[in-house]
């Protein structure tokens, strides 16, 4: 009897804790792997544009279209097979893939590849493209570039004219005021569009890897991704995450927040206070306050969805779907909706009332 | 004389051209030459032209608006009388004109000046000019007449532009030379064409002997986004586009180089096939037509024009002087009764055309633009070089009037030799004429393989025309001295194959291609200031000593071999270029004029860009010392390049 009501009462507390707990994203995911038309399951970049759904993976670029998969090879002039980095023009709906080979734009249909050999771009692994206004900014193992669509010149950044001291860049995100580069082992860079000036953020640990001093400045050197929205730049590192609003800086690590893993591959800021962070054991969502990690057992592989609260409370909630694999390397978002890229496949999040 | 020739790119174009013709014929020594006689002058002693090039009519089929390239301005005609009502000064080299849906504003775009000129029909002025994109050319407006769309046939797109600003919103990625545009009669489709071919894709190493690909671009009206691309395999210069009322059928005129085989057989029609795409709902995939007949090429399609009554579709022919008309319904029913070829391309059918063209009409000197009058009972032909209109009456195809625009003077000898850069009269069949690979006087983009070299031997790029005087001497191999033996015995021996020009018509000819101006570098700033990558990049072409501090031979600098204001020290070197193919390894070296507008480079058009003439073709620094350049410092050098 004493059991029962025992077991009763944890049952109560738990669906309290349910019902009374923080209301984030719930999905059903449905999964895109080779066996449905996706090119590769290794998928590195996603992206949404419209009803349309580009995949890059490592054997082409998929194109999700009317229930259907497309995909575009090296044959068709993509500058690589492993496309590593995606971005729309939403003016012109032309979709920028950064590869192992080089830079592509896909218009329409046609695509032209853009190289080290054939154009000014720094280097042909092309980790990271953005495009703001007539600009393609571009991440490469060899520094960063601008490709100015109206003339045509590359200008490139590097260790001889930016703060920069390692040269890998790999994301970057631009707006019309500022642009941000994610440089491993640099830090971040910011280059603002107004004074044509570069600063660099960089954590004031140096290249420890453990942090001294939180939220005193950028979380690692070892920079993976950035997100500049709303005047808030979020960074995704392979030893935590940061968000900073121009004034202060805010870290997040898996000992004090929701993070499932502080080895993040991508970050996508929603709005100053939403984000998702894509890395190694889970993608993880956070709303300002809580967090939501979406992930697959490991131990049982079985779905997982996570919620933690402000005050530090856990709380699994039920679930019979989750993405195709922990190994989270990129997020898009279709509304209400997500597209997530791991390792083993493409996720549809499809979201859940 | 040298001092001369160089003064003369410093002068305004046509001061420039009035001073080589005066002195034009020691120039290309050919003394003995006489020219034709001479025009009518302007207060400056310069002959003066109308050029009509286009032609629209007015939602009400009242006026015809003539776009007059060489007089810099829209002459508004009565339809009926013909009678000028007025004319409207515009832009330099004005290139495209469009009506807005309702008539209320006409469009011309000026393709040296970078602008759009906006008329009221109502008041017959000119109430803005808008700064556009470089090189602006077909214009056309969205139905709504919220939006405009402008070719630019230098930046490869089409600029997009709010209607009642000017404001450019944003640009579309069209085909390399965006030119021509029209809009879908249901107004929800924008189609563009391109002149020059789209690059190689894929690089294969044999990129310089790759079929050329254009294509039609099709652009979405309301959300002003690329949706398609129609492909045109084989083809190189594409030019206008028509629809037939119902919309239920595209055609675009096209040129079809066969430049994959020795240019050496126009007896066999090596050369061109001139042929149209048809698409749209009456014929499902897009299939390629040809306009030629056995004996009488149609050589250098242009405009082409529907009647209301989808009855009849006409095609200006530039360079066979020749409006066509095609009867519509035999046409499709060629398409759909004949076996498609799996390349859709029934373009070396020179039995073909018998089956569709009901008529071949002759106009007036180099026929451009066309158009319908609204009862589709008379179609004008722009006769740009003779200065005059055809009125074709579309119940008998025959010309039943003629508009003189101009003062009915004889050509000068300068006009003289422009009519002969564009007529196919001269060679065998009236197969092409110098404008065929030379588009609009300037290049087409392809490699050719010439029979004076040897079939299968030396691959040559076709190169720009512009400001080509001092440059001799010509060629890849530099062989020809002068533009007169390249444009006579040369040409006439080996292109033509038929009839030689006489004296005169060669001294015209040298005359005219001499004198081609450069068009306006768009990436050097109007006071010649530098940006700081150009001046970097002047430095890199001009140092002396190599990054390493070793001293650079002068042989193996930049700026010996490219001296000079045109960028040619006119000598022959040898660059490490030579393949397999080719009979030398000396080349002369080429002028920098406009450089950044003709890729392909290298004198086989093996290098896709500028860039991959020294990443992947001096591998042995022989084209210049460039290999310990660092990759910001090859992007100057570019930069720079581009400004010359």
């Amino acid at each position: 009897m004493k059991r029962l009501c025992t077991i009763a009462l944890l049952m109560a507390a738990a669906t309290l804790a349910f019902a009374s707990g923080p209301n984030m994203p719930r999905f059903r995911f449905e999964n895109f792997t080779t066996a449905d038309g996706l090119p590769n399951d290794h998928v590195y970049a996603v992206l949404v544009d419209g009803d349309r759904i580009w995949a890059g993976t490592d054997n082409g670029l998929g194109l999700y279209e009317n229930g259907r998969w497309k995909t575009y090879t090296t044959a068709d002039g993509l500058a690589h097979r492993a496309v590593l980095s995606l971005a729309l023009d939403k003016r012109t709906g032309d979709v920028w893939a950064g590869t192992m080979g080089g830079l592509s734009r896909i218009s329409g249909g046609r695509i032209d590849s853009f190289t080290q050999l054939n154009s000014g771009l720094s280097n042909d692994v092309v980790y990271g493209v953005s495009v703001e206004g007539e600009n393609v900014w571009v991440a490469t193992a060899a520094g960063a570039c601008r490709l100015n669509l109206h003339t045509g010149e590359w200008s490139l950044y590097n260790e001889r004219n930016t703060p920069m001291e390692e040269i890998w860049a790999y994301g970057v995100s631009a707006t019309p005021t500022k642009v941000f580069y994610a440089i491993w082992g640099s830090g971040v860079l910011e280059y603002n569009q107004k004074t044509g000036r570069w600063n660099r953020y960089d954590d004031p640990d140096g290249q420890n890897s453990i942090v001294l001093f939180k939220d005193q400045g950028l979380v690692h050197e070892i920079v993976g991704n950035v997100s500049y929205v709303d005047d808030i730049l979020w960074v995704g590192t392979y030893f935590g995450d940061s968000r900073y609003d121009g004034r202060y800086w805010h870290n997040f690590l898996t000992k004090d927040s929701g993070l499932p893993s502080n080895f993040t591959n991508f970050v996508k800021g929603v709005d100053a206070n939403h984000a998702w962070f894509c890395t190694d054991k889970g993608l993880a969502y956070y709303d300002g306050v809580n967090w939501a990690v979406y992930t697959l057992s490991l131990t049982t592989h079985k779905p997982v969805m996570t919620v933690r609260d402000g005050e530090g409370n856990v709380t699994q909630i039920p679930a019979t779907t989750g993405p195709a694999h922990n190994y989270i390397l990129g997020i898009d978002s279709q509304g209400d909706d997500i597209w997530v890229a791991t390792a083993e496949g493409l996720s549809h999040g499809i979201r859940q009332r | 004389m040298s001092s001369v020739l160089t003064n003369t790119r410093k002068l305004p174009h046509r001061l420039a051209v009035a001073a080589l013709a005066v002195c034009g014929s020691c120039l290309v020594g050919l003394s003995s030459l006489v020219p034709a006689t001479h025009a009518a002058q302007d207060e400056n002693g310069i002959e003066t032209y109308i050029s009509p090039l286009e032609i629209v009519v007015s939602p009400d089929g009242a006026r015809l608006y003539v776009l007059c390239q060489d007089a810099r301005e829209v002459r508004v005609l009565d339809a009926a009388t013909h009678a000028l009502i007025k004319s409207i000064a515009v832009g330099q080299v004005p290139r495209g004109i469009a009506l807005s849906r309702s008539g209320d504003r006409l469009y011309v775009t000026n393709s040296w000046d970078d602008t759009l000129s906006v008329i009221d029909t109502h008041q017959l002025t000119v109430v803005a000019t808008w700064a556009v994109g470089a090189e602006p050319s077909g214009v056309v407006s969205d139905p709504d007449g919220k939006q405009i769309f402008v070719a630019n046939r230098i930046s490869n797109d089409v600029a997009v532009l709010n209607a009642r600003t000017g404001a450019e919103e944003k640009r579309l990625k069209a085909g390399r030379g965006a030119s021509y545009l029209v809009l879908s009669p249901d107004g929800s489709r924008i189609y563009a064409t391109h002149v020059y071919p789209n690059p190689s894709p894929l690089r294969t190493g044999l990129e310089n002997r790759t079929p050329p690909q254009s294509e039609i671009t099709v652009i979405d009206a309301a959300r002003a986004q690329v949706v398609d691309r129609i492909p045109l395999k084989s083809i190189a210069g594409v030019f206008h586009l028509a629809f037939s009322p119902d919309g239920r059928l595209g055609a675009v005129a096209e040129y079809h180089p066969k430049n994959m085989i020795p240019l050496a057989h126009l007896e066999h029609g090596g050369a061109f096939a001139y042929t149209l795409t048809l698409f749209g709902a009456d014929v499902g995939e897009p299939v390629e037509v040809p306009l030629d007949e056995l004996e009488r090429y149609a050589s250098q399609p242009f405009g082409v024009a529907f009647t209301p009554d989808k009855r009849e579709l006409y095609v200006s022919v530039a360079g066979s002087e020749c409006v066509l008309a095609i009867d519509v319904q035999r046409l499709l029913q060629f398409v759909h009764s004949h076996p498609r070829p799996a390349s859709n391309s029934f373009e070396s059918d020179l039995a073909a055309s018998g089956n569709y063209v009901v008529a071949r009409i002759p106009v007036g000197a180099n026929p451009r633009g066309i158009a319908v009058s609204r009862d589709g009972r008379s179609v004008f032909v722009a006769n740009r070089l003779d200065d005059t209109i055809s009125v074709i009456d579309t119940r008998s195809n025959r010309v039943v009037s003629m508009i003189a625009l101009g003062d009915g003077k004889p050509p000068s000898a300068m006009r003289h030799g422009e009519q002969t850069f564009y007529t196919a009269r001269y060679s065998f069949q009236g197969q092409i004429g110098c404008s065929s690979c030379h588009i609009d006087s300037t290049f087409d983009g392809i490699t050719w393989n010439l029979e004076p070299d040897g079939f299968g031997r030396s691959i040559v790029d076709n190169k720009l025309l512009e400001d080509i005087n001092g440059t001799e001497p010509y060629k890849w191999t530099g062989t020809n001295p002068s533009v007169a033996i390249e444009c006579g015995p040369r040409t006439e021996k080996y292109f033509w194959r038929s009839e030689q020009y006489d004296d005169r018509t060669l001294a015209d000819l040298s005359l005219y291609v001499l004198s081609l101006p450069p068009r306006p570098n768009r990436w050097r700033s109007p006071d010649g200031e530098l940006t700081p990558a150009q001046e970097r990049g002047k430095a890199i072409f001009e140092r002396s000593v190599d990054t390493f501090k070793k001293p650079i031979p002068e042989s193996n600098r930049c700026s010996y071999c490219h001296s000079g204001p045109k960028g040619t020290s006119q000598k022959i070197f040898d660059v490490g270029t030579r393949k397999p193919t080719d009979n030398t390894g000396l080349f002369k070296a080429p002028m920098l004029t406009n450089i950044v507008l003709t890729a392909p480079y290298l004198h086989d058009g093996s290098a896709r860009s500028l860039e991959e003439i020294w990443t992947i073709y001096n591998p042995d620094d022989k084209h210049g010392r460039t290999n310990d350049l660092t990759k910001d410092e090859l992007n100057d050098l570019i930069e720079y390049l581009r400004s010359r």
